[in-house]
């Protein structure tokens, strides 16, 4: 079947197979930040925005994306590098593989929550999972992040 | 000390974190051929006959491999120095299976929709035979794992395959019998530790290919690409200067890609075929059929007088190897090595170990290797005296810690060189306010809230054994190219060996470009493991930036007409002559060695450390307990470290959260549980529940150096001792809140609910 999207900002068509996930499409697309980590939709790592809403590709079905907005980390890259610096600075990037679905999460949580407490930020960032770094660094990065944004955090 | 304990980002932070193509699937070139595994169900079984006529008509299918296709010389994957200490087991397709999930099988097609149809189509006749799955059960079981004739342990290692015995001795010092004979206390008790898992978030994957020479070439999510050289041809039959290995961007390791898990099947593949091929692990196969912790039986027994001094130690330990013998004669020394020598008032130590094959999957190396068990047990133990001897826990430690500058008979004669591990328990005390923690009390809700303590240590690099070395060259106009061995798997080794390299050569980090690992290119490492790569690739940096400033000398000498090249100053900038104030910048140097020029402006070193020096650590961990569910709440958690000097502060703190949140997946989540076939019952993130950012409450780390004078600049290592205190401190908070006393991980609610009901 043929669909018709919207990948970064860019209109674009395509033949999928009905069976097909979004995040093999993904891939196929070239946006080379998304990545699998269990395939039981249980880490994060492969979290894309679908509307502006994060979704896990591996559980989207690549027909439901026909007619939509679908954004990867290739699509904000100056977001991106600005929250890596934070993340950088803490050490807390770490073997990287986790970053991009987590990056995807964190910038969607700063549009959506204003002046977030840490219980809160935990909650919406609880679907990534990190190996490497314990997650205590990453809170870290994100305070002074949200801080220096100007988006405020509740301490 | 510019460059040295400094914060400095990751070299490779921005392009990763922003997700850029650096892994090795981002790398795998269209077209390659999708190469899987088809695995018994079976845990013991011959296979009889596999039919792939069908199979092979699917469209899309290029090679399918079974037991008869594959070389018939016997191997371990174990990513280890040469001559490797872990028998040579294994065949690459065995018509005997071993346990569930050994291959049976290699299929390689177009795609993957392929693949799957032509392994559903593939009928296999099994002979199923009883398997052996319990390892206390396993020596001189009438089931034997390795019958084969032409199983071969390549160094004398007390293993007997006829006994399932994989390796086996023991060591006295003292009279170990008198000591706990004139004890006055003795604990004895047998700690349990389960297979887990690594759970790098980058399962295992490697592509293969034939390159313009007709060499192959093997792209791989590796800790040890010198190790998968050599292990691919010894398993292929082709000769190592036919294969070339290459290290991208690694999602993370922990010991698991120390194991050369995958590699040789699509390495295969590609030498049957010609063609290009690529293999990634699904995170059911990294669970089920990878290289986990060996699940351990350790038996500790402690003898004290009644003051407290701890006069003599035992530790026997029953280690788990299951299927194959990967890593099992060195993880289950260090559980004695790497716990006993913490302390060093006795006048006795027994160690004794054996490991064992079983129809359960291979063990291999996982951060700690066999010391965070041992230190498990130990430290429990411990813990159980100070609370028979009305002690506190820390007061009792203080009397019976290694000194600096103590011989330590337990640890291979060596002297503690650098040792802090007194500062570091009396600052975790203080840090977690002890004396309003322990042992308990009651909170408002009716929650028990305890504290517990536990002290580790690790090595350094292996000594006498491991090899790092360095390649350092000046460029044009001055700049560095630093060539390592050591493979960067989100340690950030490609950036401390570079912030070691500019404080030697006295200029800035982003003036040393850092290549990882090529073995065609990059100087002999052993790899990244056994905490390793600070203390020892860090030191073949500093001996190879020492020979480079002669040669720069030795150039710039020819520059300034000065007849002593050892009468110039290397500033860093430039070399200048003292004598006639003339100077040549390492901007002009760099150009000048590109033109007229007989000096090559190289140097590699090589370093090997007769000491493996320990870094020490104490953590304190405090639980809140629920007595009517049994729930525990880790609530805080506090750890102060001694890896000598700190080279990068960042770096060494997120190694410390992120070992120490492992170790707490251990104690409290992390469960392996086999059905009575000897299946995995949890084989997904689903079942299998690492940590998530939900269940970690306050961990505050803290530094309490030494300085180590074999290592760069004092460092010693930090990888791998982090992650082994979690286990006995929690344990002990939790005994403290409930009176129990767990002796087997992990600790889940349902455990302490049903201990708490048995107990009434």
């Amino acid at each position: 079947m043929r669909i018709q999207y919207w990948l970064n900002g860019k209109m674009e068509s395509d033949e999928i197979l009905p069976g097909q996930m979004l995040y093999e499409l993904l891939r196929k697309k070239g946006c080379y930040s998304v990545k699998c980590g269990c395939e039981t939709t249980a880490c994060g790592l492969c979290t894309v925005w679908l509307e502006e809403k994060p979704v896990l590709s591996c559980a989207v079905l690549a027909a439901r994306i026909d007619r939509k907005h679908v954004m990867t980390l290739e699509g904000l890259q100056d977001e991106a590098q600005e929250f890596a610096r934070y993340m950088g600075q803490e050490g807390s990037d770490q073997c990287g593989f986790c970053n991009p679905g987590f990056v995807m999460n964190v910038l969607a949580m700063a549009r959506e929550l204003d002046n977030p407490g840490e219980e809160e930020i935990k909650e919406y960032l609880a679907g990534n999972l990190c190996r490497c770094t314990g997650y205590i660094s990453h809170m870290r990065a994100l305070k002074r992040y949200l801080t220096e944004k100007g988006k405020g955090m509740r301490l | 000390m510019r460059e040295i304990n400094r914060v400095v980002m990751k070299k490779d932070a921005l392009q990763l974190m922003t997700g850029k193509p650096a892994y090795t699937e981002d790398l795998a070139p269209e077209g390659c051929l999708i190469v899987k595994a088809l695995r018994s169900p079976h845990a013991r079984a011959i296979v009889r006959h596999v039919d792939t006529k069908a199979a092979l008509t699917v469209p899309g299918i290029e090679c399918i491999l079974t037991a008869e296709d594959v070389p018939k010389t016997r191997f371990t994957i174990a990513g280890q120095t040469y001559p490797e200490l872990s028998p040579y087991d294994r065949l690459i397709l065995d018509r005997q299976i071993r346990y569930v999930g050994d291959p049976v099988a290699l299929v390689a097609g177009r795609d993957a929709a392929c693949v799957d149809k032509a392994m559903r189509m593939i009928k296999v006749e099994y002979d199923i035979q009883e398997p052996l799955l319990d390892f206390r059960q396993a020596v001189d079981n009438p089931i034997v794992v390795h019958p084969e004739d032409d199983w071969n342990p390549r160094v004398p290692v007390g293993g007997d395959n006829r006994r399932n015995i994989i390796a086996q001795a023991e060591e006295d010092w003292g009279d170990v019998d008198t000591a706990f004979q004139k004890s006055d206390v003795v604990i004895d008790r047998i700690y349990h530790t389960k297979q887990v898992q690594q759970s790098m978030m980058e399962t295992f994957r490697a592509y293969t290919y034939l390159d313009e020479f007709g060499r192959l070439v093997i792209v791989s999510s590796t800790q040890v690409p010198f190790h998968v050289r050599r292990i691919v041809a010894t398993a292929l039959e082709i000769p190592k200067s036919k294969i070339r290995v290459v290290k991208p961007r690694i999602g993370g390791g922990f010991g698991a890609k120390q194991t050369v898990v995958m590699e040789c099947y699509p390495a295969l593949i590609t030498m049957r075929t010609g063609k290009r091929a690529y293999m990634a692990y699904t995170r059911e196969e990294a669970m089920t059929v990878s290289s986990p912790r060996h699940e351990a039986d350790v038996h500790v027994r402690l003898g004290a007088s009644r003051d407290g001094i701890i006069q003599v130690i035992s530790v026997e330990s029953l280690w788990n190897g299951g299927a194959y013998g990967d890593h099992s004669p060195t993880t289950v020394t260090l559980s004695g090595h790497k716990s006993i020598p913490l302390y060093n008032r006795f006048s006795a130590f027994r160690f004794r170990y054996t490991a064992v094959y079983t129809n359960t999957i291979a063990a291999g190396a996982y951060r700690g290797y066999g010391a965070t068990q041992g230190i498990f047990a130990l430290e429990s133990a411990v813990n159980e005296l100070a609370d028979r001897l009305h002690m506190d826990p820390g007061a009792l430690r203080l009397q019976n810690i290694v000194q600096q500058g103590e011989r330590m008979p337990a640890y291979f004669n060596e002297t503690a060189l650098s040792c802090n591990l007194g500062e570091c328990l009396k600052r975790v005390q203080a840090m977690i306010g002890w004396e309003h923690v322990y042992p308990r009390h009651v909170l408002p809700d009716g929650k028990i809230r305890a504290a517990g303590l536990a002290l580790a240590m690790q090595g350094s690099s292996i000594s006498n054994v491991d090899v790092a070395s360095a390649t350092i060259k000046v460029n044009d106009d001055g700049f560095y190219t630093l060539s390592i061995g050591a493979t960067d798997m989100g340690t950030g080794c490609d950036t401390i060996l570079a912030q070691i390299a500019a404080e030697c050569l006295n200029c800035s980090v982003d003036e040393i470009v850092t290549r990882g690992v090529d073995t065609d290119t990059s100087p002999y490492d052993s790899g990244s493991y056994a905490s390793s790569t600070t203390y020892l690739t860090g030191m073949a940096v500093v001996k190879t930036c020492r020979s480079l400033i002669q040669k720069i000398k030795e150039k710039a000498a020819l520059m300034l007409d000065c007849d002593d090249p050892s009468n110039l100053e290397f500033t860093g900038d430039a070399v200048t002559d003292p004598v006639s104030g003339r100077r040549v910048t390492r901007q002009d140097l760099g150009n000048a060695a590109m033109i007229t020029n007989d000096i090559a402006l190289e140097a590699t070193e090589t370093h090997y450390s007769p000491t493996s020096p320990p870094p020490y650590m104490a953590a304190a961990a405090v639980v809140d307990v629920d007595l009517e569910t049994g729930h525990i709440d880790l609530v805080d958690y506090a750890a102060v470290v001694d890896c000598g000097t700190v080279i990068n502060p960042a770096l060494a703190r997120v190694q410390t959260e992120g070992g120490l949140v492992q170790g707490i997946g251990m104690t409290l989540m992390e469960n392996v549980q086999f059905d009575s076939l000897g299946r995995i019952q949890n084989n997904s993130f689903m079942q299998y529940r690492i940590p998530s950012r939900m269940d970690i409450g306050k961990i505050r780390v803290e530094f309490a150096p030494s300085y180590e004078p074999n290592g760069p600049f004092g460092a010693k290592s930090i990888g791998e001792i982090v992650i082994n205190t979690p286990a006995p401190a929690i344990a002990e908070a939790v005994y403290q809140a409930t009176g129990i006393r767990f002796t087997e991980l992990p600790i889940t609610a349902e455990k302490v609910y049903l201990g708490l009901k048995d107990k009434k």
